[in-house]
């Protein structure tokens, strides 16, 4: 049964900040120097592996630096704000397990880079793969460091994206890409689910900071939110430490190099799931549920992986699941949620990390010397390599808990733990599983020996084997030697560290421990004789068990992953092409569908009454043009197929809206719509001489009438929420513009001041945009006067009869003498505009209408030989005119577009008022001409290249057209 | 008043959509025109229908209707001008290339005369 008293965390609100910098320099360092191996490569490989070597040596010693402070008990915090609004900061700190962690990561890192200079080949990118491995240490560091749950998270998902890199170094390899992709998948959605974890229970706590939320077990516990939190926690850390069922993952990951396997898949990522369950365990462990998930997952994939581990004959792999069944047994100690157990968990994680990171580096030497993995080509190599053999066997013996090596010390606390352990009341299964897990143990780590080692050569191996060069079997010893001192004087070398490490794990007072190899004749030492008498036999009898293995059953993980992962392939593939197949039609009937349906859903499922708001009275000109409306609208949709009909009738609404709009009050719209509606005809009757003038009775009765439908509900649906919202008072925000327009805009016309001044920024957004869209247009034009089309509209045949007099001598009058009127209402419209109706929009379009009359009348090549100024430029400094408006403001210390006004006196013309708005809207007043006349006027170049005419000297001289103008003359 | 204003608006919207249902470019250019009359209206009713109260301070007037969602409108007549141009543009260009004004793909049978 789990018990265990509820433990205060000790108190550590607001230590002394010690060299605060310094930490985060650990966490930076690696991120920094990461850049600096993808220069060096240049220099060469020594240079590379040094430089790399360098950057995590200044941030081990860096981290060193700390460690007397740390043992002391203290812990230093580092802090900085970075988003305070969403509790994101970063806040890192070290205390003992934080350093235990870095230390690890930083270490075994000094090893693997030394060991990588030699093992990787020539033709392998050096300078990448030191890059990659050192994003990944600073994500790694990050991680243990942080005092944000947040910023945790960021670097964990950081581990997440570099390991992705790591596993798929090889490229070139399937199995690589396979294995990268299956354990970003799994690892990725680990990491969602562990965000939603985190988030609720930073909630429950009310703080994202650790040392706030390591003092709230008993919130937490109470919380009704306690157990999906901890499930969507375990869920990342399960997933991140391959814990049965996510176990599958690991084995593919070994698919990178072995330098990669080594560390992150024996000393560092994988022990990411148990550092974050170690780093919550005062908050969230010693209940049922978290035992019962924790313990048993634990269990069962120590059992598993220990099995699997016994009958792989790839030496990477068999290393692969005997680390899911250690991961497991760590998995195991945390979860029984005592703090005897937990300091068990930390000094196993210890051992492991030492023994398993060496055994790893064995495997690759073994690789890289006879050129295969596979047990079954190897055997008798301990003649050949006797440095590493004897590596091997040290290291081998430690994973299977032989005494006077450290693995035998934390697996009999395992043991003996397991030995007091009742499951559901069941007092004997969890240290019967346990001592069975320790049999496979025993027997694949003598497997690893006697297969590779000893007995007689299985035949030719690809490379003559002999011991490699010390770069690659120096790192390992240095780590074997570790392995042995721990294990035989364990209180003296791991004591000190142990202790404190267990103690922040805990948070809490030690239990009473003694690290000792002998500690007389427990149940644990009983279960350790066993384990090893049965694992030897198994490996004895192994063609026999192995026989037996075959016969059964072999659910091969990947083979499910990627059934599962084609199958949701599948599906999406078949909703998305149901929805979106790249049919217009069929889209935007899923699209208005769908905006249908959720609104008749909002509206049903809402509470229906009548408005309160007094209505106005439908006058009879209101009701004539609203029928007017009504019937051009009717026209537009049946006539549509007569194109030049439907324009009409769509001019006649647009009509109908300006007139609506000075009816109800709103006269800069008025006019802005009136201005619009010209343009856009314009536009639409030139883009229209060029297409179809008719569109053909396509569509079947049935489309028609689905799409009469889906547009009648639509419809419907908009005009009743009209309804329903007139019908209801309303109170908005203008009360303050109305107020402040003039006393803080400096005009009376509060819409032109809302857009110049109030809410400048939009208009300044919006006037980009519509700049953005001419330069568009431009380029959808320009490209059309070149190649294949452009050659199409050289030869182009008019579809409609032409006038005989092209350019009409009336009109050609006309517009020349209304131009500089024109202009000149322009310009009046503008200034005027910040006091009544008018402004810079108004006035932009009515000068381009103004400019463009002039190309209907008198033909493109003259107005455009005329008109000297560039409409690219003329956006662009339009733009430019509003942006510098709004810098302008910066000089005296306001915020962006901040507006001021003044009034002057000038003799003749008296008093008048400028405003900095004024030059705002000059921006927008060129911006609008300049996009609307880019369109226009490229439109009108494209109809000019296509009625091949000769250039025109002199705009009134009679119509040189032929019916038939020759391709190419120009 | 208010009842003319909502029918207008969900006529104009329907034939909005029935319109940019359609097969061809032309009639979806027309009907995304008709949409963006009926979103103008829309957006300009939600400072509610109210005569001759233009928000234009003046020592005259007896009262203001609400000048932000004119502004809001006015921007928004401006930018779907903008978005019917580029479209407009597209078809034709489209049409140029394809030798087809249909929406999805020119039709096999038709080339340009």
């Amino acid at each position: 049964m789990v018990s265990s008293p509820p433990l205060p965390y000790r108190c550590n609100l607001e230590p002394p900040d010690r060299e605060p910098m310094s930490l985060a320099l650990i966490v930076m360092l690696p991120f920094l120097g990461a850049i600096l191996p993808a220069l060096m490569i240049r220099a060469g490989r020594n240079a590379c592996a040094t430089s790399t070597f360098t950057v995590t040596l200044l941030a081990f010693l860096l981290l060193m630096t700390h460690a007397p402070t740390v043992l002391r008990g203290e812990i230093v915090h580092a802090r900085w704000e970075w988003v305070p609004q969403l509790g994101l900061n970063v806040n890192f700190f070290l205390d003992g397990l934080g350093f235990f962690f870095a230390g690890l990561i930083l270490g075994i890192g000094l090893l693997i880079i030394t060991y990588a200079r030699f093992y990787l080949a020539k033709e392998d990118p050096m300078g990448s793969f030191y890059s990659y491995l050192l994003l990944f240490q600073g994500a790694m560091v990050g991680i243990v460091l942080s005092d944000n749950i947040l910023l945790l998270l960021v670097f964990w998902e950081l581990t997440s994206l570099s390991s992705f890199l790591l596993i798929g170094y090889w490229k070139h390899l399937p199995e690589g890409r396979q294995g990268a992709r299956m354990a970003l998948t799994i690892t990725g959605a680990g990491g969602l689910s562990m965000i939603a974890g985190m988030l609720i229970l930073g909630d429950i706590a009310g703080s994202y900071d650790l040392s706030v939320i390591l003092q709230h077990k008993e919130a937490i516990q109470a919380s009704p939110l306690y157990l999906p939190a901890l499930i969507l926690i375990l869920g990342g850390c399960f997933t991140k430490s391959a814990q049965f069922p996510f176990h599958f993952w690991l084995p593919h990951a070994m698919a990178a190099p072995t330098p990669v396997s080594a560390y992150l898949h024996s000393a560092t990522m994988v022990k990411a799931g148990l550092f974050l369950m170690a780093r919550l365990w005062p908050v969230l462990a010693s209940t049922d549920e978290w035992f019962y998930l924790v313990a048993t997952t634990g269990l069962i994939t120590m059992l598993i992986g220990a099995w699997i581990a016994l009958f792989k004959d790839d030496l990477k792999g068999l290393l692969a699941f005997s680390t899911v069944s250690h991961l497991g047994l760590i998995t195991f100690l945390l979860g029984l949620g005592s703090p005897m157990a937990a300091v068990a968990a930390v000094f196993h994680i210890l051992n492991h990390a030492t023994f398993k990171a060496a055994l790893f580096m064995n495997a690759g030497i073994v690789d890289h010397e006879t050129g295969t993995r596979d047990i079954n080509k190897l055997g008798g190599l301990m003649a050949l390599m006797p440095i590493s053999g004897t590596l091997a066997m040290i290291a081998a013996a430690s994973m299977a808990g032989v005494p006077l090596l450290n693995g035998f010390l934390s697996k009999e606390m395992m043991l003996e733990e397991a030995a007091h352990t009742a499951w559901l009341g069941n007092d004997w299964i969890v240290p019967a599983l346990a001592t069975l897990a320790a049999c496979f143990s025993v027997a694949y780590s003598f497997r690893y020996i006697v297969h590779v080692y000893f007995g007689k050569p299985a035949g030719e191996t690809p490379r003559h084997p002999h011991d490699p060069p010390f770069g690659m079997w120096g790192p390992p010893t240095l780590l074997v030697v570790l392995v042995v001192l721990i294990g035989l004087f364990p209180a003296t070398i791991a004591g000190p560290l142990l202790a404190t490490v267990a103690s922040a794990v805990i948070g809490g007072p030690l239990p009473d421990y003694h690290l000792a190899i002998w500690h007389g004749l427990t149940p644990a030492l009983g279960m350790s004789a066993v384990a090893v008498v049965v694992g030897l036999s198994l490996l004895m009898a192994y063609t026999r068990v192995r026989r037996g293995w075959a016969a059964g059953p072999h659910p091969e993980a990947k083979a499910i992953f990627q059934g599962t992962l084609a199958a949701a392939v599948r599906l999406a593939q078949i909703i998305t092409h149901g929805l979106h197949n790249g049919s217009l039609q069929r889209h935007l009937a899923f699209t208005v569908g769908a905006a249908v349906v959720l609104g008749f859903v909002a509206f049903a499922t809402a509470t229906h009454a009548p408005g309160t708001r007094p209505l106005l009275p439908a006058t009879p000109v209101a009701v004539i043009v609203w029928l007017l409306l009504v019937g051009a609208t009717l026209a537009v949709v049946l006539l549509h197929r007569q194109r030049l009909t439907a324009l009409i009738a769509v001019g006649v609404i647009g009509m109908v809206v300006s007139l609506s709009f000075v009816y109800l009050s709103a006269p800069d719209l008025a006019l802005t719509q009136i201005s619009v509606e010209v343009v856009t005809v314009i536009l639409i009757l030139l883009a229209l001489n060029f297409l179809p003038k008719a569109t053909p009775n396509e569509s079947s009765t049935s489309r028609r009438l689905r799409d009469g439908l889906i547009a009648t509900l639509a419809g419907l649906g908009v005009g009743g929420a009209t309804w329903a919202m007139t019908t209801r008072p309303g109170e908005t925000l203008s009360g303050y513009y109305l107020e402040q327009s003039l006393p803080g805009g400096g005009g009376t016309n509060v819409v032109n001041v809302i857009l110049v001044d109030f809410r400048g920024f939009d208009t300044f957004g919006e006037i980009i945009v519509l700049g953005i869209a001419a330069l568009i247009i431009y380029a959808l034009l320009d490209g059309a006067t070149r190649g294949a089309v452009g050659r199409k509209l050289a030869a182009w045949q008019p579809d409609q009869q032409r006038a005989a007099d092209r350019h009409p001598l009336m009109m050609v009058v006309a517009t020349r003498v209304m131009l500089p009127l024109a202009l000149l209402v322009g310009a009046f419209i503008f200034l005027r505009g910040h006091n009544v109706p008018g402004g810079g929009f108004i006035a932009g379009l009515i000068v381009a209408i103004a400019l463009i009359m002039q190309y209907m009348a008198s033909g493109y090549s003259w107005a455009a030989q005329r008109m000297k100024v560039d409409y690219h430029a003329l956006i662009g400094s339009g733009v430019l005119i509003a942006a510098a408006t709004g810098a302008v403001s910066w000089l005296t210390d306001h915020p962006f577009l901040t507006s001021a006004f003044g009034h002057f006196h000038l003799p003749l013309i008296g008093e008048f008022e400028l405003a900095s708005a004024m030059a705002f809207d000059t921006g927008v007043f060129l911006t609008v001409i300049g996009a609307t006349m880019l369109a226009l006027a490229n439109l009108s170049r494209i109809g000019c290249l296509a009625e091949t005419l000769p250039l025109q000297e002199a705009a009134m001289e009679p119509d040189l057209r032929r019916t038939h103008p020759a391709p190419g003359e120009h | 008043m208010e009842f003319l204003l909502s029918s207008a608006i969900g006529l104009l919207t329907a034939g909005g959509v029935y319109l940019i249902l359609r097969a061809r470019t032309y009639p979806v250019v027309l009907g995304l025109s008709l949409l963006s009359y009926a979103t103008n209206l829309f957006l300009f009713a939600t400072g509610r229908l109210v005569l001759d109260q233009p928000p234009v301070i003046s020592t005259l007037a007896t009262g203001y209707t609400d000048p932000l969602p004119q502004a809001l409108v006015l921007t928004a007549i401006v930018i779907s001008f903008g978005m019917t141009a580029v479209i407009v543009v597209m078809a034709l260009r489209s049409y140029l290339e394809n030798g087809s004004d249909h929406v999805d793909a020119p039709a096999p049978d038709e080339a340009l005369p």
